[in-house]
């Protein structure tokens, strides 16, 4: 019999047919969109005078632009504005569901998908934006797309892909305390390179994958795109499962039980053939912090930067001019590297399990004075879970305050702005020069290390505070 | 949109030989603020061209008289990061119509194919030959013959092939997009939707 990897499985399924010498035809089941790569897509329908084809599986939400304070005032950025506008106009017009600024349910996209349901095993699902790469924890094929894609999946449902060649990446073993799923993807990146995965989708596999709550798995997938991977995916699971019941647009009844029939026979055949396998020891990874301006830039908070002879000749250059841009030595340590903001959120770490694990972290210390601190939920769901739990006021007594849902300074494009030189300890995925504003100095981390880092106000272990480092997989209580 | 037509080009270069060129440099993300596709060129690579005050850096190679041209050379694992397409927009906007370099991003590869801009991914020498050629001589003329998938350099007619599916350099040599395909296969889609197995669970949101 013919194996197949999860990857064939869900693929195949979904190919209308294949251009001789070319892409397949691939149809797209759920298609996400946003305010900033949607507007040219429905111009472009417009042009060419064609419908929606579609409509009812799409799902809009406006998150990139949108302030994370006093969000019930209209938008002060006038083209922000005009782009949030613009989507409202475009999803009344094309009867899409939109769920818009100070919606109950509006949030980050690659939040919201997974929270309400839509996110399911076995699906294609497609968004303007890199890191749909997110969905794949649920055992589905999520990949980025551009503009133009945006416009052909809106006009036939569908979108020409060649077929990417498949990577396993197995992780076994125990993750030691304090080590979250944050630092296991940033351990992979940093072993294989920003750009090592290109041509490829993974699956991640083994049992330290297996042991992670769907959060957890999130964090791991969002990130593929960091190594140049096409996504990221893991076979769904009871984990999976459970998360999934009683959510808004999951199967109910009868229809749950067809649909964990068939979510059940999702998962890569033994002796399926992958066209790369890596295998990394959990117990080899700790916590660990970027240095540089990539996410492949990465090491153990504890270790040293690499010095410029550890580096591949022909990456030297740009390696010297990100040490330059970051303002830090060859061959140095950060521990104890003053710092002056911490971000946490984004569609990397803005899930409840993040602010719980920041927050039950912080509980009972102080905020750095010299510190500003955005504690960004990733949607309105988990900002009213978080106040469910109390986390705000934990928060508040520690010095810091729980703002409102967005995509905030991950990519600055609202007023959450880094400004020049700052460094910045972010939980989200990207340290890019600029990304968190012109001239940021950004450092990629777990939420640990955030919370260590912005209670001491310097880049800290957060194992150096004691071993009672909480795993944030319970809700904290009052 | 449909796109431009391509066949072949002769042009000088721009060549900017730094390594995981991100798509966050070729376009910030403050400039994506725009709802229509034009005028991105503007703000191409906008912080590495000018300073706060919009003085142009004269070290940076676009500001530099001597290189000009239709085609950029860009260093190993061109276009990663984000999926905006905005990033190719602008490339193409400020007036190249071709991008090499020994790698590319998967998503940038798709996004710039579907702007009209063609990606010529060349092997590591042929990229190191080129580099040395136009910093000896920024007049080089480079040759990028689609339709035989082939770039050379004009004086020394030292030349390589490039790979491109023969979907996309029809595409391209025809001004074909995408989406005029599709919309031909309607029926065939609409096929594919009856005969999957699509229980309550599958169908709309609405
Ligand atoms: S949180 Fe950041 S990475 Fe995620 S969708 Fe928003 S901007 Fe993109």
């Amino acid at each position: 019999m013919e194996t197949k990897t999860l990857f064939d499985k869900i693929w195949d399924a979904h190919v209308v047919s294949s251009v001789e010498n070319g892409p397949d035809v691939l149809y797209i089941d759920r298609h996400l969109i946003h305010e900033v790569t949607s507007p040219q897509a429905f111009a472009g329908l417009r042009e060419r005078d064609l419908p929606v084809f579609r409509p009812g599986k799409i799902i809009a939400t406006a998150d990139h632009n949108i302030p994370t304070e006093n969000q019930h005032l209209p938008i002060r950025d006038k083209l922000s504005k005009q782009q949030v506008d613009k989507l409202i106009e475009n999803c009344r017009e094309h009867n899409i569901i939109l769920y818009g600024l100070n919606h109950p349910f509006n949030g980050i996209i690659h939040v919201i998908g997974p929270e309400l349901g839509i996110t399911q095993p076995g699906r294609t699902i497609v968004c303007g934006d890199s890191h749909t790469s997110t969905h794949g924890a649920f055992g589905c094929i999520a990949f980025g797309i551009g503009t133009s894609e945006v416009e052909m999946v809106m006009a036939s449902q569908c979108v020409l892909q060649p077929k990417p060649k498949k990577m396993r990446i197995s992780i076994e073993g125990l993750l030691k305390n304090g080590v979250s799923s944050k630092d296991v993807i940033l351990y992979i990146i940093s072993k294989i390179s920003a750009g090592g995965a290109t041509g490829y989708f993974i699956e991640y596999a083994g049992s330290a994958i297996r042991n992670m709550s769907m959060e957890g798995r999130m964090t791991i997938c969002n990130m593929s795109i960091e190594m140049g991977a096409r996504g990221g995916m893991i076979a769904p699971d009871k984990t999976t499962f459970e998360y999934l019941k009683g959510r808004k647009f999951a199967p109910k009844g009868e229809d749950l039980n067809k649909s964990l029939n068939r979510w059940k026979t999702l998962y890569s055949d033994e002796n399926a053939r992958f066209d790369k396998e890596l295998y990394f020891k959990a117990e080899d990874i700790e916590p660990m912090i970027t240095y540089g301006t990539n996410p492949g830039m990465g090491m153990k908070i504890t270790d040293q930067i690499p010095n410029i002879e550890d580096i591949e000749e022909n990456n030297r250059e740009s390696f010297k001019k990100s040490m330059e841009y970051m303002n830090f030595s060859p061959g140095s340590s950060l521990i104890n590297h003053p710092i002056d903001y911490v971000f946490v959120g984004s569609c990397t770490n803005g899930r409840i399990e993040d602010l719980r694990v920041f927050t039950s972290f912080v509980k009972g210390k102080q905020k750095s004075k010299n510190v500003t601190a955005w504690i960004v939920p990733g949607s309105k769901q988990v900002e009213k879970q978080a106040k469910a739990e109390g986390l705000d006021a934990i928060l508040h007594k520690a010095g810091f305050e729980l703002r409102q849902p967005g995509c905030s300074a991950c990519l600055a494009m609202n007023e959450d702005k880094v400004p020049e030189g700052k460094y910045s300890v972010s939980t989200s995925n990207r340290n890019f020069e600029g990304r968190q504003g012109p001239g940021a100095r950004t450092l990629l981390a777990g939420p640990l290390v955030a919370a260590a880092s912005a209670v001491t106000g310097k880049i800290t272990d957060p194992s150096s505070f004691g071993s009672d480092t909480p795993s944030g997989l319970k809700p904290l209580g009052g | 949109m449909p796109i431009a037509k391509f066949n072949i080009l002769e042009s000088t270069c721009v060549p900017l030989p730094a390594e995981n060129i991100d798509t966050d440099q070729i376009i910030p993300a403050r400039f994506l603020k725009a709802t229509s596709r034009e005028g991105f060129g503007e703000n191409l690579f906008r912080d590495w061209r000018f300073d706060k005050r919009g003085n142009p850096y004269p070290d940076f190679i676009l500001n530099n008289p001597d290189y000009s041209g239709h085609i950029l050379i860009g260093g190993k694992n061109f276009g990663s990061g984000s999926s905006r397409e905005h990033a190719a927009w602008a490339i193409y906007d400020y007036g190249f119509k071709v991008v090499i370099s020994s790698f590319f991003a998967d998503i940038f590869k798709n996004n710039a194919l579907n702007t009209g801009l063609l990606p010529v991914q060349v092997t590591k020498s042929f990229l190191k030959t080129l580099l040395i050629t136009i910093g000896k001589n920024p007049g080089t003329i480079v040759k990028i013959d689609l339709p035989n998938q082939e770039i050379s350099l004009t004086a020394s007619g030292i030349k390589e092939n490039f790979e491109i599916s023969s979907y996309k350099k029809d595409c391209l040599i025809n001004g074909y997009d995408d989406i005029d395909y599709l919309i031909n296969m309607k029926d065939k889609i609409i096929d594919y939707e009856k005969n999957r197995l699509f229980w309550k669970n599958e169908l709309s949101l609405l």
